[in-house]
């Protein structure tokens, strides 16, 4: 379990950086907090050539409020924004951080880093898909800002082009009644199903889900008549995988579970 | 290919030439001899590699050495005083048998450090939280939690006797 | 802090003392084998099958020498090892031996067998060799599953063994027992299926082996329980005189009865330094050591049991059979599961009439080794799960009906023909049960609204296994003894030599504390020597809860034995006979109001031996040997666990966990405790987070921490431990085996917890790991 061969290139802008991913095309890759990453190249499933490191770019760790929207610079890490006091409007970052691995994986983690690897049960894809952010991508012709809903195209796969680095995630409108909730039969590990919670988005509530599909899944239930739960509807309106050991039919009713869960916590606010 | 790079471990300086490739904890135990940082898993999930970057807990099995230039990193040889007395910590894991095998220990050690250095309130249940990010096959882990426990106790005694102290 | 808690009663046993180890341990200067380094050492890595069941067609590592930094690569035909074999003193219809090739040479039998060696000047050069290496296989079809290996007309994983059977003994069928069970009031049944698992001990297997000129040795410092059982297979391997191994054990990072068999890859790493004269490291990555290493615990049983209207248990009739992998380990076989599960199963009940028939069969995953309990999780499991059903059945009170049955009277001969020394199976019960009911648990059960479960085990655990207990089992090499040599130099202090050896159970503590109390020497003044074949002529290792038990009882009596020769000089040098002479506790010989320290009788038996009487040789040292004559002895203990059930996930959550042991005297409390917590943990893992899987392809699943889950500090609760204290009559110091038994309750108590939790649902669930989404599915239906 040691990584193949590669040459290792330190930017120290984004400029730099930027550069260096259009000089070496696509067997480079960039690694910022590498917790993902690294145990990829350990076992050989992720083989770059070069290795780009932003972690000693200037000016991509900022937590920063501008008006009503939060801008997270791409180097913030998952234990800042758990410290971080983000106020009534944003804690729900704050908190979800204690779903993100465990203490010296948050440590070293970055939001940028998350979202570009595009887990479809990362806790930063699912928020960034709920809230609607925006990913900041600077590349060659310069920057660009990427809506959450279109940036996640499948495992591992992002809207983000290959010489394009993601520099800042903006979160445009705050969220006090949101929450997010998961569930893994152990601590830290990946969710089974996760589901995060937004009472205030625009158009009405809306519910986004991860574990069940290969990227997150939003939906905005229509809750209101009927004595169905919000979980109750989502579950019965979304598709959802169906595995060895976790039937399509547990899946479900984790996301019933785990949305009534979000939403009552929420509501609570 | 060759890097040229420069560590600075438990205060002290190395300048090494590794290859890019080779990661933190095998040049921490390899390139420098600090044997009592181990590999548990090279995936980031046991945490027996844990050691202190700047102060925060980290992985070194999902590191590369020249992430690291100039950061101050700490391995469990900067713990105990240099004629072997062990620190507070470590004596309170003796105390309380948190240790069998003694593999993972190191480990643990280290990520208490760094988590007491942040957050010296934590209280018994935030500790067992902060202890389920590493793995042990040999305690069960409670008196792991114990072990930290009583250290953080002590530590806040010690401090409030200083302020009394200093007050009086 | 404890402050020196030092000794009780002015005895060393008995005391938690701070631990020998710690200071090194904690200060991070232990030395485990990944931290040798040599002068020219090369690292060795291993090609590994990509194929559950093949030919192999040819084996090309032309391309592989080539790569950077690689140093040599060998496949079998280059090292032409001979294969290990295990053997069992068995006819044919009952045992069929198999041979394991250190390389394998024209068949793989397992994803992951080492198929040839790759040594290189770092480990990362190494994993570049193998990906150079062209291994042409000719597939087969893989036999993956105890039924499919059971099949009629299944692929054959190994041809001389006909039905994939490597085991199949019949021990124990008492006459009338078809009868018994047509006539009983009540007969239950338990079909279960329990996970195939890892040890994991954290650190993983490896070895640094290097030829020395001077000393003509093949010198091997491994990570392994058993080093004696190294060297035999590795001198016979190589074909090398067994003088010219030595084998050392440095500190290790866990076993759990994984590293209590021969690698295969401790071997060809030898073997590749011994070709090359260069130190040669092999470390086990995680990869490796959860897909390729020793496993265990895949077993599937179909029990009965029978009993009276008034509960009383009339016979158990069992049908075990353990997926063994591909191949028999050295030394035990593969008959290690179904023995033991033969053997043992009648538990702590009175059960009159057994009858048995269990197998291990072979199929194409990787092999298995003794794993913490060997069998005992599982069927106890199984008869405490009996025992639940049958209440049920009979409309008593589990516990009670527990109560009906528990063998009470000692010593007690079984139906499987096993003496039981004393224990307290009763008084463990009750205490167990009382402690549950005074804090509220029974209360807390029966609160509406939440989906809370209490459940018990109850189980003997036999330790010290002697070589008669082993030649039951009729292994060809039997272990059983254990030897030690102690010596004292002229300060006074003392080295004592063991057979066995430690890696977490901290005997150079609890050994000196044997020794102290034997000598009336500070335990720290006692030296303990072990893990090196060159120190002992033979030591069986640290397995089966056997170290305390024998290898502390040889500690023991050579102690003894050295205290008789310092009388004898005391006694010629003071002018007085022997008897008027004791030791005095305090590092001296008494004669009446003279005394001599044991520094001032150094003295004359190293610098003054003129003075010595005649006949007597000079120097101080005894040697002594252990052996358990008869059945060895049996720790107990009840647990008893509260789960809570979380219908909206079927998840579980452990609200309370009690342990009541009785491992006769501890010798060090706090020990002892450590070994029942972190057993738990272990046994608790194997209940609800950890399986080894495979696909229909024989491809394993889980290759990670992400897929193989072992239990953090957020799963593990903490455990209330209470001691109950039954000497050994047997053993030099009281003592009963601790190792095990944590590991060996947990699965039932959790399982019969769940059960409880499940009351109202009307499904039981038999299996482990408990899979959630049963949980779920039972709690749904009862919504």
């Amino acid at each position: 379990m040691k990584p193949a061969a590669f040459s290792y290139h330190r930017a120290h802008s984004v400029a730099g950086a930027v550069g260096l991913l259009t000089e070496l095309g696509e067997d480079a890759k960039v690694i910022a907090g590498g917790q993902s990453l690294v145990a990829m190249m350990n076992f050989r499933l992720a083989r770059p050539e070069h290795l780009i490191d932003i972690t000693h770019v200037d000016g991509l760790s900022g937590i920063r409020r501008d008006g009503a929207a939060l801008h997270l610079g791409a180097l913030v890490t998952h234990r800042a924004v758990e410290r971080a006091d983000l106020g009534p409007e944003f804690r729900v970052l704050s908190e979800a951080m204690a779903w993100v691995g465990h203490l010296p994986i948050r440590t070293r983690g970055t939001v940028g880093g998350s979202i570009a690897h595009s887990d479809a049960t990362a806790e930063w894809c699912l928020l960034a898909v709920l809230l609607d952010a925006r990913i900041v991508a600077e590349g060659p012709a310069g920057r660009r800002e990427i809506a959450a809903g279109e940036f996640f195209l499948g495992p591992y796969t992002t809207a983000l082009e290959p010489d394009e680095l993601i520099v800042e995630i903006v979160f445009p409108r705050p969220a006090p009644r949101a929450a997010l909730t998961e569930y893994a039969d152990r601590k830290g590990d990946f969710a089974i199903v996760a589901a995060a919670v937004d009472l205030d988005a625009p158009g009405g509530p809306r519910v986004v889900l991860g574990g069940v599909a290969p990227t997150p899944v939003s939906v905005a239930p229509r809750t209101g008549a009927g004595s169905r739960s919000p979980g109750e509807i989502v579950a019965a309106a979304v598709e959802v995988r169906d595995e060895p050991g976790i039937s399509a039919h547990y899946r479900r009713g984790l996301v019933r579970t785990l949305v009534d869960r979000a939403w009552a916590e929420a509501a609570a606010r | 290919m060759i890097q040229l790079i420069e560590l600075t471990v438990n205060g002290e300086r190395h300048d090494l030439a590794v290859e890019p490739r080779r990661t933190l904890v095998d040049v921490l135990r390899h390139d420098l001899g600090l044997t009592g940082t181990h590999v548990g898993c090279e995936h980031g999930i046991c945490g027996a590699c844990t050691v202190l970057v700047d102060g925060a807990p980290v992985r070194a099995c999902l590191m590369f050495p020249a992430q690291v230039e100039g950061a101050d990193i700490r391995t469990v040889e900067s713990l105990a005083a240099p004629d072997g007395t062990l620190n507070d910590l470590q004596q309170c894991f003796s105390a309380h048998h948190g240790l069998q095998c003694g593999f993972c220990t190191p480990g643990f050690l280290m990520l208490a450090e760094g988590y007491l250095a942040e957050e010296p309130d934590a209280t018994k249940e935030e500790i067992r939280e902060v202890v389920a990010s590493n793995l042990c096959r040999c305690t069960g882990y409670q008196t792991i939690v114990e072990a930290i426990d009583d250290c953080a106790v002590r530590r806040r005694a010690a401090l409030q006797q200083q302020l009394d102290g200093s007050t009086a | 802090m404890n402050e020196a808690a030092f000794r009780k009663d002015g005895a060393w046993v008995g005391a938690s003392v701070p631990r020998r180890e710690d200071p090194r341990l904690l200060a991070g200067r232990g030395r485990f084998v990944d931290d040798i380094t040599l002068p020219g050492m090369l690292h060795a890595q291993f090609v590994r099958s990509t194929e559950a069941h093949a030919e192999i067609r040819s084996v090309d590592l032309a391309e592989v020498r080539a790569v950077p930094g690689v140093v040599a690569a060998f496949d079998a035909a280059d090292l032409d090892l001979r294969d290990i074999t295990a053997l069992l003193d068995r006819p044919a219809a009952e045992f069929v031996p198999t041979a394991m090739p250190v390389l394998a040479r024209d068949r793989v039998r397992y994803v992951g067998e080492p198929v040839a060696i790759v040594v290189a000047r770092d480990p990362y050069a190494a994993e570049d060799g193998l990906e150079a290496a062209v291994v042409e296989y000719a597939p087969l079809e893989p036999v993956v599953s105890d039924t499919a290996a059971l099949a009629p007309g299944a692929p054959l994983v190994h041809a001389e063994a006909a039905a994939n059977t490597l085991v199949d003994v019949s021990m124990f069928a008492t006459e009338g027992i078809e009868e018994t069970f047509a006539e009983a009031h009540t007969v239950v049944r338990v079909q279960t299926r329990t996970g195939r698992q890892n040890a994991l001990p954290l650190e993983t297997r490896g070895v640094v082996a290097d030829w020395d000129d001077r000393d003509e040795q093949l010198r091997v410092q491994t990570c392994s329980q058993v080093p004696h059982q190294v060297r035999t297979v590795l001198a016979r391997c190589v074909g090398l005189d067994e003088k010219r191994v030595r084998v050392t054990v440095p500190d290790m990072g866990g076993g759990f009865g994984q590293k209590c068999v021969v690698g295969r890859e401790e071997i060809a790493a030898a073997a590749a330094a011994l070709r090359l004269r260069r130190p040669v490291k092999w470390i086990e990555d995680r990869r490796d050591a959860l897909t390729a290493s020793f496993l265990a615990r895949e077993q599937r049983y179909d029990v009965r049991a029978a009993f009276s209207a008034d509960g009383e248990i009339l016979g158990i009739d069992a049908d075990v059979v353990c997926d063994m992998g591909a191949y028999s380990c050295y030394p035990f076989t593969a008959g290690i599961e179904p023995l033991m599960a033969s053997a043992e199963m009648p538990s702590v009940y009175t059960v009159p009439a057994y009858r048995v028939r269990a197998r291990a069969v072979t199929t194409n995953k990787a092999p298995t080794a003794p794993y913490r309990g060997v069998s005992r999780p599982q069927y106890v499991m199984v008869v405490e799960r009996l025992f639940e059903k049958a209440a049920r059945a009979l409309g008593l009170d589990a516990v009670e009906l527990r109560r009906r049955n528990l063998i009470t009277t000692f010593p007690y001969t079984g139906v499987n023909a096993v003496t039981y020394d004393p224990g307290s199976y009763l008084e463990s019960l009750d205490l167990c049960e009382a402690t549950l009911r005074e804090e509220g648990w029974f209360d807390r059960r029966a609160e509406p609204g939440r989906v809370v479960g209490i459940g018990f085990a109850c189980f003997s655990e036999r330790t010290g296994y002697g070589s008669g207990a082993f030649a039951q089992r009729r292994m060809a090499v039997v272990p059983g003894f254990d030897l030690s040599q102690i010596t004292m130099d002229l300060d006074g202090t003392v080295a004592v030599t063991t057979g066995t050896l430690s890696h977490g159970q901290s005997h150079e503590t609890t050994m000196a504390q044997i020794v102290a109390d034997r000598l009336g020497l500070p335990y720290e003044r006692v030296k303990i020597v072990q893990g090196d074949t060159d120190r002992i002529t033979y030591g069986w290792g640290s397995f089966a809860s056997r170290s305390i038990t024998i290898g502390g009882s040889a500690v023991a009596a050579a102690s003894v034995k050295l205290g008789e020769r310092l009388r004898e000089i005391a006694a010629h040098l003071l002018g007085t006979d022997l008897d008027s002479t004791a030791l005095d506790g305090d590092g001296g010989v008494r004669a009446g109001d003279r005394r001599l320290s044991y520094a001032e009788l150094a003295d004359v038996a190293y610098l003054r031996s003129h003075l010595l009487p005649k006949g007597l040789d000079p120097g101080l040292s005894a040697t002594a040997s252990f052996d358990v004559d008869g059945d060895g002895t049996f720790s107990n203990a009840t647990h008893g666990v509260v789960v809570e059930l979380d219908p909206g996930t079927g998840g579980v959550r452990i609200l309370r966990y009690v342990c009541v042991e009785d491992c006769g005297v501890a010798i060090h409390p706090q020990v002892v405790e450590g070994q029942a917590r972190g057993g738990i943990a272990q046994g608790i893992a194997g209940a609800l987070f950890e399986q080894v899987t495979y696909d229909e392809a024989g491809q394993p699943q889980a290759p990670s921490f992400m897929e193989y889950k072992v239990p953090t500090a957020a799963e593990i609760p903490d455990v209330r431990i209470e001691h109950l204290e039954t000497p050994c009559a047997f053993t030099e110091s009281g003592a009963k085996g601790a190792g095990e038994g944590g590991t060996i309750g947990a699965p039932a108590a959790v399982l019969n917890a769940v059960n409880d939790a499940l009351r109202h649902t009307g499904t039981e669930l038999d299996d482990t790991p408990i899979p959630r989404e049963s949980i779920f599915r039972a709690l749904e239906v009862g919504r």
